[in-house]
């Protein structure tokens, strides 16, 4: 009989039906798509962070920033003698490399290393000089011996006045390259934890113990590709020709990898001349429950250093990456929410007014003998199959919906700094104005220090997706049948009587 | 037999109490057929409501042979409804998307009857009011007096003691009413039934054994 009664109730009012279960499908498939999106967008932070900070880093360690002392040198300057370069003709070229501090990185002596190695629950940890190549190239034109003398701008059709010549045009003009790429020097041993844990080999091989000092690098791959660099070639380093040994791609697709080059962290101290200096130091706890533990040791051992564990790294990750997770975060959960409570309502609202226009029959039923339990079982029981049916279509449109998402497959770029310290974007060097007027021209130069990972983004169909929508139908179903269920229940027999109005 | 002893019943609506029924006190025999006329607002259908167990009364005392219909629980109350009652009523009644045969199924639900018992006694029920090639259509596709036919095999499908029937041709017209008349009264008079009728029509009542009237509460015998 229940069956029978819900089968008939059901296929006698399609339009009620329709209505719940339809409610009820675009509040599931929007709360389905939202979270496999939020996994996906999770999932591309964590391999962003794992490009940069290696797989397994528990917690990194990096200093603030202080803007530098009173005479001291600020940004790094380019400086070229006077018989610098190499004159053909007409022009001079120059060419410089320099190896700094990488923008934003302040580093810290490298004792820190021990200090938090001999820390309990501290499974492994590798230190890391965070650096930037700078190569300044250019052009110019023979010093100009023919000035004019006389201060006065040459007026129009004055031929007497040489006009200049050499330089790239020439015609006394100069051009100059800036170029630069991100060096980490790093402990040639450590493959436990670190950056390079996150990398795999795509050509000759690693930096292993015994490159200790060793003039070798490797290169991410595609730095490699675009710089036209292959094992076996040589890099100018701050001035230092370093053999190409290796090239490496992360393990996360399409992520670059956290660095431009690698290289052996003493020989990144001295080519930098920061000896015994290191920015970065990678912490691998025993356990996860050790994390914050570990974390506090570290604040207490090393009072100035700043201690970033895996959630404070997610919150460093910038980019449109960023823009997707808090996107998704505020505003996806809070249009599932909203869509969620009103299609919750629509099949609470409708099993009620269902229930008053059916007072008639209840009262009826009750009349002729049903226990207030088998009618409160068939509005229940209505109200569960209606979710389920709303659950059923909101799963197929919610795996449309991730399908649809994963077909276009937007990418989405994050870059997360070598030192969290700062947090954001910003690319500011020692030295407030410096670093201001640093982050302009090298900004635009594509190679720069903290590299933007792409990121296909994957919403992934998982089981807790799909329990989420098996979940929410149950959930909508049996509160609008309780509800429904509750009203039925107070409905009194002698209803039954009641003249037709 | 119901036993009636100084029943009333008062509704109270927006503080204003209403007296449906005032003071009856009554003996219905088994098997007897009983009208019941008056007024409308006199308490008819209160009554019927007493008598069906579907209410309890404000005081007094109301029994249907060893039941105390008075003082029983709702659970009780609804077995005894269940079992012993069976109800007619003016606007038949049936469940719109539930077909002749399933709506007379609904009266078998409650007393654990197997699926396929219930499917017979249902179509037997049916026979009995002439519908048996009715049995698949629902409500709608079926005129008043088949509804109302419908609905008496519901109310004999589990052969009840008592038959109530509140105004049971109350919407029909007058050929059809003589028609649901003939019909209650032959099940009547075949399985000895105790049959109740509420009824403004004078031509319906005068087929009773007994006619009583009600007005503002009050029962007297005609
Ligand atoms: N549920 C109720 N609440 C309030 N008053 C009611 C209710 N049922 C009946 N009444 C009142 O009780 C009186 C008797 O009603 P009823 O038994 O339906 O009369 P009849 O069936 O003879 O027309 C009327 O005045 C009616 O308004
Ligand atoms: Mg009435």
């Amino acid at each position: 009989m229940f069956f029978t009664y819900l089968r008939r109730e059901l296929a006698g009012r399609r339009r009620q039906t329709a209505i719940v279960a339809i409610g009820m499908a675009l509040a599931i498939a929007l709360v389905m798509i939202v979270n496999a999106v939020s996994t996906g967008v999770k999932d591309a932070q964590a391999s962003v962070l794992e490009s940069v900070y290696g797989v397994g880093t528990d917690l990194t360690v990096s200093q603030d920033p202080t803007p530098p002392e009173e005479g001291e040198e600020g940004g790094g300057r380019f400086e070229f003698g006077a018989d610098d370069g190499t004159t053909s003709g007409d022009s001079t070229e120059i060419s410089q490399s320099r190896l700094t501090a990488g923008f934003g990185s302040t580093t810290f002596d490298a004792s820190a290393l021990d200090t938090v190695t001999d820390l309990d629950g501290v499974a492994a940890a590798s230190a890391a000089l965070s650096l930037t190549n700078m190569t300044f190239s250019g052009e110019m034109p023979q010093r100009m011996q023919e000035a004019p003398t006389d201060g006065t701008a040459p007026t129009d059709g004055d031929t007497a006045q040489e006009p200049p010549t050499g330089g790239f045009d020439g015609a006394g003009g100069s051009a100059f390259d800036v170029n630069s790429f991100s060096v980490l020097g790093i402990d040639p041993g450590a493959e436990a934890v670190g950056p390079l844990s996150a990398v795999e080999l795509a050509d000759g091989r690693g930096l292993e113990a015994s490159d200790a000092g060793q003039a070798v690098a490797v290169l991410d791959a595609s730095y490699a590709t675009s710089a036209e660099l292959a094992v076996g070639d040589t890099i100018d380093v701050g001035g230092t020709e370093l053999e190409v040994v290796g090239t490496v791609t992360s393990t996360s697709a399409d992520a670059a990898t956290a660095s431009n080059v690698y290289i052996p962290l003493d020989l990144a101290q001295q080519i930098a001349g920061l000896d015994g200096q290191v920015s970065d130091i990678y912490v691998q706890a025993t356990s996860s429950d050790q994390i914050a533990t570990v974390q506090a040791d570290i604040e207490e051992a090393l009072p100035d250093a700043t201690v970033s564990t895996q959630a404070d790294l997610a919150a460093s990750v910038s980019g449109s990456l960023a823009t997707a997770s808090s996107l998704i975060s505020n505003l996806g959960l809070w249009l599932s929410v909203a869509v969620l409570v009103a299609a919750f309502l629509i099949a609470i609202l409708f099993t009620i007014q269902g229930v008053t226009r059916r007072t008639r029959e209840f009262g009826t039923l009750k009349a002729i003998g049903w226990s207030n339990r088998r009618v409160v079982g068939q509005v229940a029981g209505e109200s569960l199959v209606q979710g389920l049916i709303g659950g059923a279509a909101g799963l197929v449109v919610g795996l449309a919906g991730i399908w649809v998402v994963n077909l276009i497959a937007p990418t989405l770029g994050g870059s997360a700094g070598t030192t969290t310290a700062g947090g954001g974007p910003t690319m500011a060097g020692p030295g407030a104005t410096d670093g201001a007027t640093a982050a302009g021209p090298f900004g635009g130069v594509s190679d720069a220090a903290g590299a933007t990972t792409e990121v296909v983004l994957n919403a992934p169909v998982t089981i807790s997706v799909v329990a989420i929508a098996i979940g929410l139908a149950v959930l909508g179903g049996l509160l609008a049948g309780a509800i429904g269920g509750w009203r039925a229940s107070r409905l009194r027999p002698a209803e039954a009587l009641r003249s037709v109005a | 037999m119901y036993t009636l002893e100084n029943v009333s019943k008062t509704y109270t609506q927006s503080k204003r109490k209403v007296t449906a029924l005032a003071d009856v006190t009554l003996t219905i025999p088994s098997g007897q057929l009983v009208a019941i006329q008056g007024p409308t607002g006199g308490g008819k259908s209160t009554l019927l409501q007493m008598l069906g167990a579907l209410d309890r009364p404000t005081s007094g005392r109301i029994s249907l042979g060893e039941s105390e219909l008075s003082h029983l629980p709702d659970r009780k109350l609804g077995g005894i409804r269940a079992k012993e009652i069976g109800f007619v009523f003016q606007g038949f009644n049936l469940i719109p998307t539930l077909t002749a045969q399933e709506n007379v199924e609904t009266a078998l639900a409650p007393l654990g009857i197997s699926a396929e018992e219930r499917r017979r006694r249902a179509v037997d029920a049916l026979a009995s009011v002439g519908l048996a090639d009715r049995a698949g259509h629902v409500p709608g596709e079926l005129s008043g007096g088949q509804q109302q036919r419908v609905a008496i095999a519901r109310a004999l499908v589990k052969e009840p003691d008592v038959l109530l029937a509140d105004e049971p041709t109350g919407n029909l017209d007058e050929e059809t009413r003589d028609e649901i008349m003939d019909l209650l009264e032959g099940l009547w008079r075949d399985r000895g039934l105790t049959l109740v009728i509420v009824t403004h029509d004078t031509a319906v009542a005068k087929r009773a054994e007994r006619r009583l009237h009600i007005k503002h509460g009050t029962v007297t015998e005609r």
